[in-house]
């Protein structure tokens, strides 16, 4: 099997899967000419990230990746969350292929591209130099790939 | 399990299986022996080469058995190339959606100086006889194009292009690894001079195929060693595959017409229902193909996520998009035929045997129309698409 029976279980049953109409944040990532994209929701009360949906186009791992990083920031802080690092998703997911590791990547920018949104609609300074946030051009295998 | 992954391998049948067995321990001599044991095999190999021959309207001679359909695409652009080069012709000819045996190896002349011609295959998966014309030049030393595509099976017009080809002078090789044993053919009336088989996509074994080469056409060595066949591919035959492919081959062909009909009008059902799923395309003609091949896309979905769902219910299928490939980019069959990357991305390929039955396609309908909208409803990409965000393409 190509992969780990982490990452098919995520897949099989994806946790926090579905739309957030009231969310407080809501990053997008990725690009469908390159097969995936993914789109965070957050809820936050007090600087905690009450609630995370997801919804992923894309690869099994895509939906994965998605899948565990909602679980791994839900009931963070979002200075919490903002330290996830997609060697982390890798990790929680007990491994992924090489050529799928770009999806742990997508998963780490959509949280960081939620909160961004986050700060944005409520007017929250940040500092813009930490935040990819989708804007950035991504580096995907697909760039670097002969 | 439903196994609809038919022109990825096939499963060797009975009759196949039960002909080869007598090779592993009983006529195991080998046919370059002088002794009864070696002159037994050599008979035997013999009459295979006859069987196939007669099989596609060749002559004996005119059969090389290979490795595989791979070995045969190699070895007819290798030899073609190697005569182009002593005639200071330095120019071929190929499809744009040709198998990875011939694309790559076409990228490896073109380091070696040969410039190749990539013919369009436009919305139907079908190359034009007009673009060749207009393609071919004075310094063309080899034109190679598919019989069917793997993907999407759309059919060429190989009569109409070997015609061409003969009256220029210049020789025409198709890789016919997916039309063997599902379509006749008849390389002397179909003016093929070359032609690729490989053995286990019509019921017979792995490892074993065919290079059909013309008499009056060079064929350089491939292996260098003893003298087996015509001294061109060294090596001890394979008579156990080859037996078995020679027996395969004899199979489909006699059941052919019975077979496709099935095969039409199971794949035409899956056609049909899986149609009514909206936003959703045919790829490549629906009339004009392979009589196994179902392939359509998707829209909103990603291919691998599908594939390994349908795996979840017991469907072996493939898909065209990049994750299922190991490569990042859809499949160039798809991207060839016009479709954007998101559309080649969620296709889907299905492909029938004689095995197949109506049950298994039913239950295929159904668990695809599942998928398809489980899918979707989580796609975000679907989401814009029905909140008029996006355009629909398909």
């Amino acid at each position: 099997m190509l992969y780990s029976e982490k990452v098919m279980d995520h897949f099989r049953n994806p946790r926090n899967v579905g739309e957030m109409p009231d969310a407080d944040g809501i990053g997008e990532v990725g690009n469908a000419k390159c097969g995936d994209i993914m789109r965070m929701y957050i809820k936050v009360i007090d600087g905690i990230i009450t609630d995370v949906k997801f919804m992923t186009f894309g690869c099994g791992s895509a939906i994965a990746t998605s899948s565990i990083a909602t679980e791994m920031i839900k009931g963070k802080s979002i200075d919490e969350a903002l330290e996830l690092s997609n060697q982390a998703v890798v990790e929680a997911l007990g491994g992924l292929p090489a050529h799928k590791i770009h999806c742990s990547v997508l998963a780490e920018e959509a949280v960081k591209a939620a909160v961004k949104d986050y700060y944005d609609k409520h007017g929250i300074a940040y500092d813009q130099e930490k935040y990819c946030a989708g804007n950035c051009p991504c580096i995907h295998e697909h760039d670097i790939h002969d | 399990m439903i196994y609809l992954d038919n022109a990825g391998t096939t499963k060797v049948s009975e009759n196949v299986k039960n002909a080869m067995i007598p090779y592993f321990d009983e006529i195991y001599g080998n046919a370059s022996s002088l002794h009864e044991m070696g002159q037994i095999a050599k008979e035997h190999l013999e009459r295979a080469r006859e069987k196939v021959a007669n099989l596609i309207g060749a002559e004996p001679r005119e059969i090389y058995f290979t490795s595989g359909g791979s070995e045969s695409d190699n070895w007819a652009i290798d030899s073609a190339c190697k005569i182009g080069e002593m005639r200071g012709k330095k120019h071929i000819i190929t499809s744009a959606f040709e198998h990875h045996a011939i694309l790559h190896t076409l990228k490896e002349k073109e380091k070696q100086g040969f410039k190749v011609t990539y013919l369009p295959v436009y919305e139907n998966g079908i190359v034009k006889v007009e673009d060749l014309k207009n393609a071919l030049a004075d310094d063309t030393c080899l034109v190679t194009i598919m019989y069917a595509n793997n993907e999407i099976g759309t059919i060429q017009p190989i009569k109409e292009i070997g015609a061409i080809c003969r009256e220029k002078g210049v020789p025409f090789h198709t890789d016919a690894v997916q039309a063997v044993g599902h379509l006749p053919i008849n390389v002397k009336e179909q003016n093929i001079d070359m032609l690729s088989i490989s053995g286990h996509k019509f019921h017979g074994p792995k490892g074993v195929g065919v290079l059909f080469c013309k008499k009056n056409i060079p064929l350089f060595n491939l292996i260098n060693g003893g003298a087996q066949e015509r001294n061109r591919r060294a090596g001890t035959e394979n008579l156990a595959g080859i037996v078995g492919l020679s027996v395969a081959l004899e199979d489909a062909v006699n059941e052919m017409n019975e077979v496709s009909k099935k095969e039409i009008k199971l794949r035409d059902k899956l056609f049909e229902e899986l149609s009514k799923i909206p936003h959703s395309k045919i790829n490549g003609d629906k009339k004009n193909r392979l009589p196994n091949n179902f392939n359509m896309s998707f829209e909103g979905i990603e291919g691998e996520s599908l594939l390994l769902l349908l795996n979840d219910k017991g469907i072996c299928a493939s898909s065209g998009s990049a994750c299922t490939s190991g490569s990042l980019d859809p499949s160039h069959v798809l991207l060839a035929i016009g479709l954007p990357h998101e559309i080649a991305h969620g296709s889907l390929r299905l492909t029938l045997s004689k095995y197949t039955t109506e049950e298994e396609i039913n239950e295929t309908i159904r668990a695809v129309a599942e998928v398809v909208e489980y899918l979707r409803k989580m796609s975000p990409v679907w989401d814009k698409l029905e909140k008029g965000e996006i355009k629909h393409v398909i």
